[in-house]
């Protein structure tokens, strides 16, 4: 998926590195490309680029190497405040000492538009996050999730065609979080504006993402649509940092169209998906979704390798069972089953046999 | 427990008044703090308020002239100045008689010194007057009338008397209308002679030198307390610690090294001749007068500007600025709407600090200031000690301090007391 040259391109990073201090390379060799009209998630932990790669495109920070281009137009050695992007700060960035409205009009007041087109804008920006009535407050005077909804009306008054969000969701509690997700999202795609949204939090990274670019120690290991991220993810990285996953070393035993047998440190075998292993003996982590694993014997192909298991404890989380295993000397194997009425509920001591589809446990390098 | 609804006060849990209870159990916390500070609030009382309020009662207290002077004080009060006769023989022989008291104890030297500070020939008279006095026969029943114009000529004056008359209250505004080149006069309140006029210009060139201080302090510190405020750590310490180098030294060696630097033959002209800006016999001026007085000040209180704006700017987050220009501001827009507003209660509690110490400042004008460059305090030091008119020391002093008073009180008005932040 990883397309490096396009030419319906909208935004472009061709070649880009990034280093604070000549020693160390910040960001190592990046390119993407996102087409008009997609919401992109920079994912990744904290210092592994994300932020940086933004801050280049705002034009706060500049590439020390390659070029980053809107619409085919390097803006390399464009000012931030020339290249005409909406922004979402982390902190919100509304400016204290102006009402509501003055926050609004000030980036149609620097762009010399007249008066009563700006106030017809801002009563429109306003109205479209439902914060209409709000105009001659102060922004110390709103809740964070009003603050919220005034900084996205603030990035988007101007109408520009590329915003940029910084977590901007971070310091909301998770009901509000989840709400303005939601909202988020629809006004992007309603608007039809490319947004490049950053978050170290995966699961607002899946929820509201055409697709999600996972960062980490300056690359990009992973850029996919969120199925596609949590379902196939290409390596290690990618399968650990996205939702919960088991994993289990051994070597390739065997291999052939799609499918090989991995046996593990304590001799038992198992089906599993090759994805970055190509040849007999080679070492491998295999990575399995707790929500794959089975236990119910009945449910599994005749021949799938089955792995024996020791139930270790079992918690019950309300809409789902969560159950961990002693699982080939791994205690930290992870189960989760759908609280359903004929669900069986796993004792702690009790010994059973797990298994699950060779395409769901996929082989990845060691 | 005794949230149980009832009609009466709220109680405690063993049936006390809640409110009783609480100021009780605050009490003991109140008693501590006030006896941490007690030493200290003593110390400032005894050594500091009470001679203050005692200089500042100073600058109305006239009753030196009916303690010393009683029955001539009684007996003027039915002279009608404006008769254009001299007072009559019982007026005469009261003063001949308060004179001699006086004399005897030694105490006419101070009434005539007192009198003198209206109009000068007061001290000669009485001294003159005093010596004669000491020998009068009170019971003779001589006139005395003509006796004293005998003895000094001035007493034949009504000028002398209508001086005497108009200074005779306890309590006077004369020293408040001195303070302001005015002078009190039988007819009332009166300018000054032109000659005599200083203070006014003194008061105005006060502020006005201290408004120029303070805008220096803006122009030269703002910039500082920016980079300040931005740079890392580490290096904004190191420059910090340059900003309050002046602070461990002297005051007066600091403006002592101001005058080697300043003068004709200092430092900087010697540099600016030798450099070839101008020529030798044309040295700059800048001592001695009022270009000395503002160098030097601007100098010296540099650092109380420079701390409380770069405590306010600290405060101003970094992406303020960025949001600005994400949202189309070029720099210098994004400064002056968004950064510049931000600062001001930093500009407002530094300009105030910088204004309220330059108005009462002595030592630097004093050294570096010449004729044209003091201040009214050094007005106010040169007649508690050298003219020891302490009267009209005293109301240029509360002058000063209601000055500074309506100042603070208006800085409380415009910006908020509680937005000044000193670091």
């Amino acid at each position: 998926m990883a397309n490096t040259q396009n030419e319906d391109a909208f935004v472009a990073f061709e070649r880009v590195q990034k280093s604070y201090d000549g020693e160390t390379l910040v960001v190592k060799d990046l390119n993407l490309t996102l087409p008009k009209g997609e919401f992109l998630t920079m994912l990744g932990p904290s210092g592994s680029g994300k932020t940086t790669c933004l801050m280049m495109l705002a034009g706060f920070e500049t590439a020390t190497h390659g070029e980053i281009k809107i619409d085919g137009v390097s803006i390399n050695n464009i000012p931030p405040h020339k290249r005409g992007i909406g922004m979402v700060f982390q902190n919100y960035a509304l400016f204290p000492h102006m009402t509501i409205a003055e926050n609004l009009s000030f980036p149609l007041e620097v762009r010399k538009i007249g008066k009563s087109d700006r106030e017809a804008k801002v009563k429109r920006a306003l109205d479209m996050v439902e914060m209409g009535s709000f105009g001659g407050r102060r922004p110390a005077q709103l809740s964070g999730g009003q603050q919220q909804r005034v900084a996205l009306a603030r990035a988007l008054v101007f109408e520009p065609e590329l915003v940029l969000m910084d977590e901007p969701l971070g310091a909301l509690d998770k009901q509000l979080r989840e709400k303005m997700q939601f909202e988020i999202t629809h006004l992007a795609h309603e608007l039809g504006i490319t947004t490049v949204y950053v978050t170290h939090d995966q699961t607002e990274a899946l929820t509201m993402s055409d697709r999600v670019a996972v960062f980490d120690d300056g690359r990009i290991q992973q850029i996919a649509p969120p199925d596609e991220l949590y379902e196939s993810p290409q390596n290690s990285f990618v399968a650990q940092f996205i939702g919960e996953n088991n994993t289990l070393s051994g070597t390739v035993k065997q291999i052939s169209n799609g499918k090989c047998v991995v046996q593990l440190d304590n001799g038992e075998e198992i089906d599993a998906k090759p994805v970055n292993v190509s040849k007999v003996g080679e070492r491998t982590t295999v990575s399995i979704r707790p929500e794959r694993v089975e236990f119910d014997k009945t449910r599994l192909h005749a021949d799938a390798h089955t792995l024996k298991a020791e139930v270790l404890e079992f918690i019950y989380m309300g809409d789902i069972f969560r159950t961990r295993l002693r699982v080939a000397g791994n205690d930290e194997f992870i189960i989760k089953s759908r609280n359903a009425p004929d669900q069986v509920r796993l004792q702690p001591g009790q010994q059973i046999e797990i298994g699950w589809l060779a395409e769901d446990c996929r082989a990845l390098e060691a | 427990m005794s949230d149980i609804k009832t009609n009466g006060p709220v109680l405690a849990a063993d049936g006390t008044p809640l409110k009783r209870s609480l100021a009780r159990a605050l009490r003991v916390e109140k008693t501590r703090a006030l006896m941490l500070i007690a030493p200290l609030l003593i110390f400032v009382l005894i050594s500091f308020i009470i001679p203050i309020v005692s200089m500042l009662f100073r600058s109305v207290d006239n009753r030196i002239v009916e303690d010393t002077m009683p029955y001539t004080v009684a007996a003027l009060k039915t002279w009608d100045a404006s008769s254009g006769a001299l007072p009559d023989e019982p007026v005469y022989a009261a003063l001949a008689r308060d004179m001699k008291a006086a004399a005897e104890k030694k105490e006419h030297t101070r009434i005539g010194g007192r009198l003198n500070y209206e109009e000068s020939g007061f001290s000669s008279l009485f001294r003159k007057t005093g010596r004669a006095a000491k020998k009068f026969d009170l019971d003779s029943g001589e006139p005395f009338k003509a006796k004293l114009i005998d003895i000094h000529k001035d007493w034949g004056k009504i000028e002398t008397w209508k001086i005497m008359q108009t200074h005779s209250v306890d309590y006077t505004n004369g020293y408040f209308l001195n303070a302001v080149d005015m002078k009190r006069t039988p007819d009332g309140a009166q300018m000054q002679d032109d000659d005599k006029r200083v203070l006014l210009k003194l008061f105005g060139r006060t502020m006005w030198m201290s408004l120029v201080i303070t805008g220096m302090c803006i122009l030269l510190g703002y910039p500082v307390a920016w980079i300040l405020a931005n740079l890392p750590a580490r290096q904004a310490n190191l420059l910090m610690i340059l900003v309050l180098l002046p602070f461990w030294t002297s005051l007066l060696v600091r403006t002592s090294a101001w005058k080697v630097m300043l003068q004709q033959q200092g430092v900087i002209n010697d540099v600016l001749v030798w450099l070839g800006f101008i020529a030798d016999d044309s040295r700059l001026i800048i001592i001695n007068n009022a270009t000395g007085t503002i160098i030097a000040m601007t100098h010296i209180l540099l650092p109380f500007m420079i701390l409380p704006m770069y405590s306010v700017m600290q405060t101003i987050q970094p992406s303020y600025l960025r949001a600005a220009k994400s949202l189309g501001a070029t720099n210098w827009t994004a400064f002056w709407r968004v950064y510049f507003p931000q600062s001001i209660p930093g500009i407002g509690a530094g300009s105030i600090l910088v204004f309220i110490l330059a108005i009462g400042y002595y030592i630097t004008p004093e050294i570096v200031g010449g004729n044209k460059g003091v201040f009214i305090s050094n007005r106010i030091a040169y007649h508690i000690s050298t003219s020891l008119n302490w009267g009209l020391a005293a109301a240029l002093g509360s002058i000063l301090l209601a000055a500074v008073l309506i100042l603070y009180w208006a800085y409380d008005k415009i910006v908020g007391i509680d937005n000044v932040k000193l670091g």
